[in-house]
């Protein structure tokens, strides 16, 4: 069973923000809400100074806590690539899953119900990358399936050194970052 | 140095999270609240109180409708999706303790409910309802049975609000253990105080106000082991813990909900117990507003801590 998620080479980012206007065209975000943002991160000490920027968005967690304390269903594991995905018709926005997330990645949206990332599966099923991947200018995000030794994600995990943020949450994330 | 900058600013969540305001404090100190009194009527009933007519055990159980309609319907409006409420029940999901609650709330109303016609009020019982409250009064039983389910659906009741906010491990603050036993136990205390005031009977309230001591005792003890749970765990506990202790929040939590809301009254209460001092309504009423202060500073200042330093 495939098991999706998406590698970022930070080498290679800019912080262009392509990734979140096709994620607002392509998913009718409401204005003032991101499903996807830019995070720069600068460390060390002048002049020794390390930049990573970073597209960030909802990990489609192995071990989702946002699923984990949902009273309804909404926020649930599909079986199709193994995404985690809220169903509105469900949700009745109690907003638990906000509170569990440590990443902070949903939102409420203004019609009441949870969102989020949702990997773009309406174009994933019909064999397109999601928005973001597609319309990235230095073609620094991949999409692929985690389990498929052969697919493009899982050979850069091979070669690449990689993080993911807030390991130490034990939610396995499932979007690395190339370093 | 360390700079993170981000282009997100989602409404709720950024800068710090900010989902929950005072329904949901309110919501956790009535189902306390009603917890503790389902918890002392129920033992009343077990005790065999119910035989003298001025037991408190016949006022708590309507106060307790009443009080936990209100609780309810402050949860009702915080949801964001109000119509999709009835969804809580279309599914048990076992990890989501807001799905245990939804489901412990709707065996907790026919307990209350049980417990209410033993004896109910002249004012809305008629002829019939009062023959029934004097039949169900002589069953043994009944009444037996229903001072047990009152304790235990009380216990469910008053731990699962603690362990709802403990379940979610990104907040560090609120991921304790102890918050389940702190929360059941400042919902007994509130109700001790609380029945310490109403209480008719003498002996009763001397009980409730000896027994709102322990509680208190209790409380003190826990709110220690939760820091300490915190201060000697990851960088981000202890900077939840920290929250208390120079940050924000310090001035209420100690000034507020552990000196007024618990120390203070304490000694009022173990002054008067020992009979050096008048029992002062003050006292009680010191502890109630404790426990909602408590309900309000842990609420807040959860959504105030993050993994994200």
């Amino acid at each position: 069973m495939a098991r999706l998620g998406m590698v970022i080479d930070t080498t290679k980012c800019v912080g262009c923000m392509d990734c979140v206007v096709a994620c607002k065209t392509e998913n009718d975000v409401p204005e003032g809400f991101n499903r996807d943002w830019i995070v720069t991160e600068v460390s060390g000490q002048f002049p020794t100074l390390q930049m990573e920027i970073r597209s960030e968005r909802c990990n489609h967690c192995d071990s989702p806590p946002c699923v984990y304390c949902c009273p309804t269903g909404a926020s649930h594991i599909e079986d199709l690539g193994k995404t985690v995905q809220v169903d509105r018709h469900l949700c009745i926005g109690c907003k638990a899953c906000l509170a569990a997330c440590p990443y902070d990645a949903r939102f409420i949206h203004p019609d009441g119900y949870a969102d989020k990332c949702t990997f773009c599966m309406h174009r994933v099923v019909e064999g397109l990358e999601p928005a973001c991947v597609a319309v990235c200018p230095t073609h620094c995000m991949y999409f692929g399936d985690l389990d498929d030794p052969n697919s493009a994600v899982s050979r850069l995990l091979r070669s690449r050194e990689h993080h993911t943020l807030l390991r130490e949450a034990g939610t396995k994330p499932r979007i690395y970052f190339l370093v | 140095m360390q700079e993170i900058t981000s282009t997100r600013a989602n409404e709720m969540v950024d800068p710090a999270l900010h989902i929950w305001g005072w329904e949901i404090p309110i919501y956790l100190f009535l189902g306390g609240l009603v917890a503790g009194m389902m918890i002392i009527s129920g033992y009343f009933l077990l005790s065999g109180r119910h035989r003298n007519t001025r037991c408190a055990c016949f006022v708590l159980p309507g106060l307790s409708l009443a009080l936990l309609s209100v609780g309810m319907f402050a949860l009702f409006l915080d949801l964001e999706y109000k119509v999709h409420f009835w969804r809580l029940y279309t599914t048990i999901e076992p990890k989501s303790p807001m799905s245990w609650g939804s489901w412990i709330l709707l065996l907790v109303y026919p307990a209350l409910l049980a417990n209410f016609l033993l004896r109910i009020p002249s004012l809305i019982g008629s002829g019939n309802l009062r023959h029934l409250s004097e039949r169900l009064i002589r069953r043994e039983m009944f009444v037996k049975w229903t001072g047990a389910l009152n304790m235990l659906l009380g216990a469910l009741l008053g731990v699962y609000t603690g362990i709802l906010l403990s379940t979610l491990g990104a907040r560090p603050l609120w991921n304790s253990a102890m918050l389940g036993p702190l929360f059941l136990t400042s919902g007994l205390s509130a109700a001790a105080a609380l029945v310490h005031m109403i209480a008719r009977d003498r002996s009763e309230r001397e009980l409730l106000a000896k027994a709102d001591n322990a509680f208190l005792i209790t409380e003190l003890m826990l709110i220690g082991l939760l820091f300490i749970g915190l201060a000697t765990a990851t960088r981000v506990h202890i900077g939840a813990a920290e929250l208390f202790f120079g940050g924000p929040y310090t001035a209420v939590f100690w000034v507020l909900v552990v000196g007024m809301g618990i120390v203070v009254p304490l000694i009022v209460q173990l002054l008067a117990v020992n009979h050096r001092i008048r029992h002062t309504p003050l006292a009680p009423l010191a502890v109630i507003i404790g426990g909602v202060l408590l309900r309000f500073v842990i609420v807040y200042a959860g959504q105030h801590s993050t993994w994200r330093l």
